[in-house]
């Protein structure tokens, strides 16, 4: 599979990742020379395989439903570079996101 | 061209528990802004989520209200997208392996009855509040981040907004009855995104469809429904095609306005949560919560009727939320005539609680009080006159002891034979005519002279009492 | 002092003697960090005047005799988190940034005595094989100044092989604590994982991370695993069951264990004689111990590399998400709305590599290419670790070289991502399946040392302890000092 340029602008729009012309040129090679070597998993026969997405499998881990103090604002804001009133204070939004329903 | 509205709904609900989802962090509302936060909230480098497993617990209870399916192997996973209420960029939620699937309701719509699907019910964490300064500013409060919500899925079967607006207040009543959630929309403990698009009647294939945001109340769904409806079917009608939009109904205008456009599917990159193992549902697990269901409306209303031999309607009426109908089980149970019980709840106390704004919990009446106030009239200690003003100190003071109340209010009916007869005696010397006149068979002359001795009693006297007792002497003269 | 010369249980004793102090010890790390680090650059961060602090209150409070590990000094890897220590996981992105908590390791160090002298340099957010990739500084090979000393956790490795601290913490994803243990000739334990809980630990691949000592000896390293070990209630993916004494038969030796030499370890990869031959060598010697040598196989070793990059990646571009310029870290100051600030503070703040990976990852979840990328590597994960399944089944550990070749030259690699990928093909498979590895130093070539990986079961680093003890007893490579030769 070779990848264009135009992917690679996609998928670095997706991640929040910008490059300069030059770079996304490399990259784009780069990026072909990887997949070519991800491409091995292609010839092989995973049918009935089911996928292995943990470290360790287990099942049902869990806490009770116990609540703890929160952390302490102040120390929290710290890290944070805009805040007023103890909001974190960031540029407008265009609207309410993805889960604002 | 005639059209028909397809519309399908998305319902996020807030489960009440402690602690959030995934951290332990107060789920709690009205803290100052970012104070029930931790670490974990605020997606901090290094921390992981933990299940919360009362959410879990609460999420089958309200799936299986819903009539769905528990999944035996469920699983989370994460959607990815970066806004600043969500500090990980991805949500936790489920995405292929839901805990439940294949429910439904059913909804009476005009004295019908439809079933409406519901493809799935998941468990996700909610995210923050963003506050919008008119400085260029956005605010944003974690607190809500991490709030366990499940989202109810319909299929797009409604064919109305009268339809969307009985499903949704079908989904608020059952789950309410859950007791897993509030389900207040106005405090967002329920939210709602709607789906609706128009075909021509007849045609299989859905229209292009257009996503529906920041309907905060189950009026403003119908409405924002009905807005959409009449704009969609103008731009058809004029031969326009129509985007797949989101748009946002505007409450104070009521008109849907256009937030975006959708270019393709977005790309949330979902895959399985490497941070929580996946669930194993046992059948035992789901039956003991199933068990643990209280009394669903509709099992109520059949008892109702039969075992308390109350009317189909009212037993309706009673079931439309749980705190009425705990209420009425509560009244009755306290030895109150079960029809009388009824109609209290559906008259006076409903009056009062739609002219007050107020809801029945937040009362001083308690279902005993109303119970011994309603065998009170029963047993004639009360006239049902007397009864309204009991009526009112019960709700605004409240009383342990109804008996006692009335008793030192004055307000207990005189009954007693001893007490009321020199009245009616004095009563009837003075009204030689009214006596002829009942005589001559003229019924309102009774009717006079029961009023002449309430009259004399302020009012207190029982009148059927006095109605007897006036019959007796008259008939001895 | 130098910390080459001495065991843990050495200085243990030294201190319940009363021959030194635990401030004294301290000293000695800031003394011999004084001197080398200039040359090897291990460290990021030092925490003198605490670790000081907190020496002397070991000293009054007394070294408890029968807690080996109470008042020794520890250096962390960045990427593991230290409240009111600034953690930059060698990012940019995170330079100005202090954690509000500690993570479960440092928490449970502490409860053991253990002090922390400061934070070790790495390959940014644990990605690279070099620890070129970080944003701050270079480490040298203390073995060769002019080779790298191995990555990401290439600080913690350069400073135990250095003798400026006796013990370090690591994290492996990929490779990350054998690979620079063998490039340094020190021992590096790569836990199963959920052995040890993650929480505080910067996420990089999260069903790969693990975090693990960096030791001189074996002995050591089993010491520091009994500390660190065992279910944390923050942490879901750790393991229920119980923690053993890692020590505990460790001199049994190996007479009758059975060890399996999975073939395609030592095929074409062996790119440098020396270090398969070292290898060979060590099995005969083995065998001379009592061991049962015997060949394997683990067919789908090849698919090994592809399966590790997708799977990292995705779950990398996942997990440095949150690194959005508006919770903590970095932000751009070139910004003029809400979509600037996520670009341009990621695009700035992160580095070359760790944008490669995450552009890498986040193709390969992308509607499209989830199929048969994401999900392919995911199957192909559970094929390589029923490999391991059908092989354990036979015998009880694996070896193999760690690496493919020793230490390369600083700027060796770093320009061919794809070949710096293709060398993790010893050390990834271990990660995919979960299981628990040890690199041990086996001896030299062209000068530099040796690693051999001891692969084991799942939970079952005892095993790998004892067998790995029995080696380092018949050999000294162990004791051999590095020359800190080459140089500018």
């Amino acid at each position: 599979m070779t990848i264009k340029e135009e992917l690679v602008v996609h998928v670095a729009k997706l991640a929040k990742l910008e490059f300069e012309d030059e770079e996304i040129h490399g990259f784009t090679e780069e990026f072909n020379n990887i997949l070519d070597m991800v491409e091995r998993l292609t010839g092989l026969d995973t049918e009935g395989i089911p996928g292995t997405y943990h470290g360790l499998i287990q099942e049902n881990v869990w806490r009770e439903d116990v609540s703890e103090k929160g952390t302490d604002r102040d120390e929290l804001m710290k890290n944070v570079i805009n805040h007023k009133d103890g909001f974190i204070e960031v540029p407008a939004m265009f609207d309410d996101g993805e889960s604002g329903a | 061209m005639n059209l028909e509205p397809v519309i399908g709904l998305e319902v996020h609900v807030e489960l009440k528990t402690e602690s959030k989802m995934f951290s332990p962090a107060p789920a709690h509302f009205g803290a100052e802004p970012n104070t029930n936060t931790n670490e974990i909230d605020w997606g901090y480098p290094g921390v992981l989520p933990v299940v919360n497993k009362r959410a879990i617990e609460f999420g089958m209870k309200a799936a299986l209200a819903l009539n769905c399916t528990i999944a035996n192997d469920s699983k989370f996973d994460r959607k990815n997208y970066f806004y600043p209420d969500t500090p990980k960029a991805y949500q936790i939620s489920q995405f292929d392996q839901p805990l439940g699937y294949d429910g439904w309701i059913d909804i009476e719509v005009n004295g019908e009855t439809k079933r409406i699907r519901i493809e799935r019910v998941h468990l996700e964490e909610d995210a923050g509040k963003n506050m919008h300064g008119d400085n260029g500013s956005s605010y944003v409060d974690l607190n809500r981040q991490g709030t366990p919500l499940i989202e109810i899925v319909s299929e797009a079967d409604m064919r109305s907004p009268e339809e969307a607006y009985a499903y949704l207040s079908t989904i608020r009543q059952l789950i309410q009855f859950t007791g897993v959630s509030d389900v207040k929309m106005q405090e967002g403990s329920m939210r709602c995104d709607a789906n609706i698009s128009l075909r021509p009647f007849g045609q299989e294939a859905f229209g292009t469809k257009t996503e529906l945001k920041n309907l905060n109340s189950i009026n403003n769904v119908r409405k924002g429904l009905e807005y959409e409806i009449n704009r969609q079917e103008k731009l058809l009608i004029a031969g326009g095609a129509l985007a797949q939009e989101t748009r946002r109904y505007d409450e104070t205008t009521g008109e849907t306005i256009l937030m975006r456009v959708k270019e393709g599917s977005s790309d949330y990159r979902y895959f399985p949560e490497p941070d929580i193992p996946n669930l194993k549902i046992s059948e035992e697990w789901i039956q003991s919560v199933r068990e643990s269901l209280p009394e669903m409306p509709k099992d109520r209303q059949v008892r109702y009727v039969k075992e308390y031999k109350i009317p189909e309607y009212d037993a309706q009426v009673l079931t439309a939320s749980v705190e009425m109908s705990n209420f009425f089980q509560e009244t009755v149970d306290h030895k109150a005539d079960p029809k009388q019980a009824s109609n209290w709840l559906m008259g006076e106390v409903s009056a009062y609680l739609n002219s007050e704004q107020v809801d029945l919990l937040d009362t001083a009446m308690t279902p005993k009080a109303l119970a011994e106030m309603i065998n009170l009239i029963a047993d004639g200690t009360i006239s049902s006159k007397i009864a309204k003003k009991v009526f009112r100190e019960l709700v605004t003071n409240g009383s342990d002891d109804v008996k006692a109340l009335v008793k030192e209010k004055g307000w207990v009916q005189l009954s007693d034979t001893s007490t009321l007869m020199p009245i009616i005696n004095e009563t009837l010397d003075n009204n030689a005519q009214s006596i002829e006149d009942y005589k001559n068979g003229k019924d309102r002359a009774l009717g006079f002279l029961v009023g002449q001795v309430m009259k004399q009693t302020k009012g207190q006297a029982n009148p059927g009492m006095v109605n007897k007792l006036l019959k007796e002497e008259m008939d001895k003269r | 002092m130098d910390f080459l010369d001495y065991t843990l249980e050495e200085l243990h004793n030294m201190l319940v003697n009363k021959k030194t102090t635990a401030v004294e010890l301290m000293e000695a790390v800031y003394e011999n960090i004084e001197k080398t680090d200039g040359q090897v650059g291990a460290f990021l961060e030092l925490s003198k005047d605490e670790a000081l602090r907190a020496a002397k209150e070991a000293d009054e409070k007394g070294i408890d005799p029968n807690n080996v590990l109470s008042g020794l000094p520890i250096g962390i890897k960045d990427n593991i988190v230290t409240k009111g220590v600034k953690t930059t996981a060698a990012s940019k992105m995170l330079e100005d940034f202090i954690p509000t908590y500690d993570a479960t390791v440092v928490e449970k160090l502490r409860e053991a005595g253990m002090i922390s002298v400061g934070k070790l340099n790495m390959d940014e957010f644990a990605m690279g094989g070099s620890t070129e990739n970080s944003a701050f500084k270079l480490t040298r090979n203390p073995w060769h100044l002019n080779k790298v000393p191995g990555g990401s956790s290439g600080g913690s490795a350069a400073a135990v092989a250095a003798g400026q601290v006796p013990v370090s913490l690591g994290s492996d994803t990929g490779g990350s604590i054998r690979q620079p243990a063998a490039f340094t000739g020190t021992v590096g334990l790569k836990p199963t994982y959920g052995r040890v809980s993650r929480y505080g630990l910067i996420a990089f691949g999260s069903s790969l991370d693990t975090i693990g000592p960096f030791t001189r000896t074996v002995k050591d390293n089993a010491l520091v695993m009994n500390a660190i070990s065992g279910p944390d209630k923050r942490d879901s993916t750790t393991y229920k069951g119980e923690v053993p004494d890692f020590t505990e038969g460790i001199e049994e030796g190996v007479k009758g264990l059975r060890i399996g030499v999975p073939e395609e370890y030592f095929q074409e990869h062996g790119e440098e004689q020396g270090v398969a031959d070292a290898v060979k060598e060590a099995l005969e010697l083995y065998k001379e111990l009592g061991a049962e040598v015997v060949p394997v196989h683990l067919p789908h070793t090849d698919y090994g590399i592809p399966a590790y990059y997708i799977i990292a990646s995705s779950e990398a571009a996942s997990n440095l998400q949150r690194f959005d310029g508006i919770h903590y870290g970095y932000r751009s100051e070139d910004v003029h709305s809400l979509e600037d600030i996520y670009v341009k503070s990621r695009s700035e703040g992160f580095g070359r590599e760790v944008k490669r990976r995450i552009m890498l990852g986040t193709f390969s979840l992308s509607s499209g290419y989830y199929n048969a990328h994401f999900k392919k590597a995911a199957e192909a994960r559970t094929l390589i670790r029923k490999d391991f399944d059908g092989v354990f089944e036979d015998v009880d550990i694996l070896i193999s070289p760690t690496t493919t070749t020793t230490a390369y030259d600083i700027g060796g690699k770093i320009e061919d991502p794809l070949a710096m990928y293709l060398s993790d093909v010893l050390t990834v498979p271990i990660n995919l399946a979960g299981i628990p590895a040890l690199s041990i130093p086996c001896g030299f070539s062209n000068g530099l040392p040796v690693g051999m990986q001891l692969i084991g079961k799942a939970f079952d680093e005892k095993t790998l302890y004892r067998a790995a003890y029995a080696y380092e007893q018949a050999t000294d490579y162990h004791k051999q000092k590095p020359t800190f030769k080459g140089g500018e």
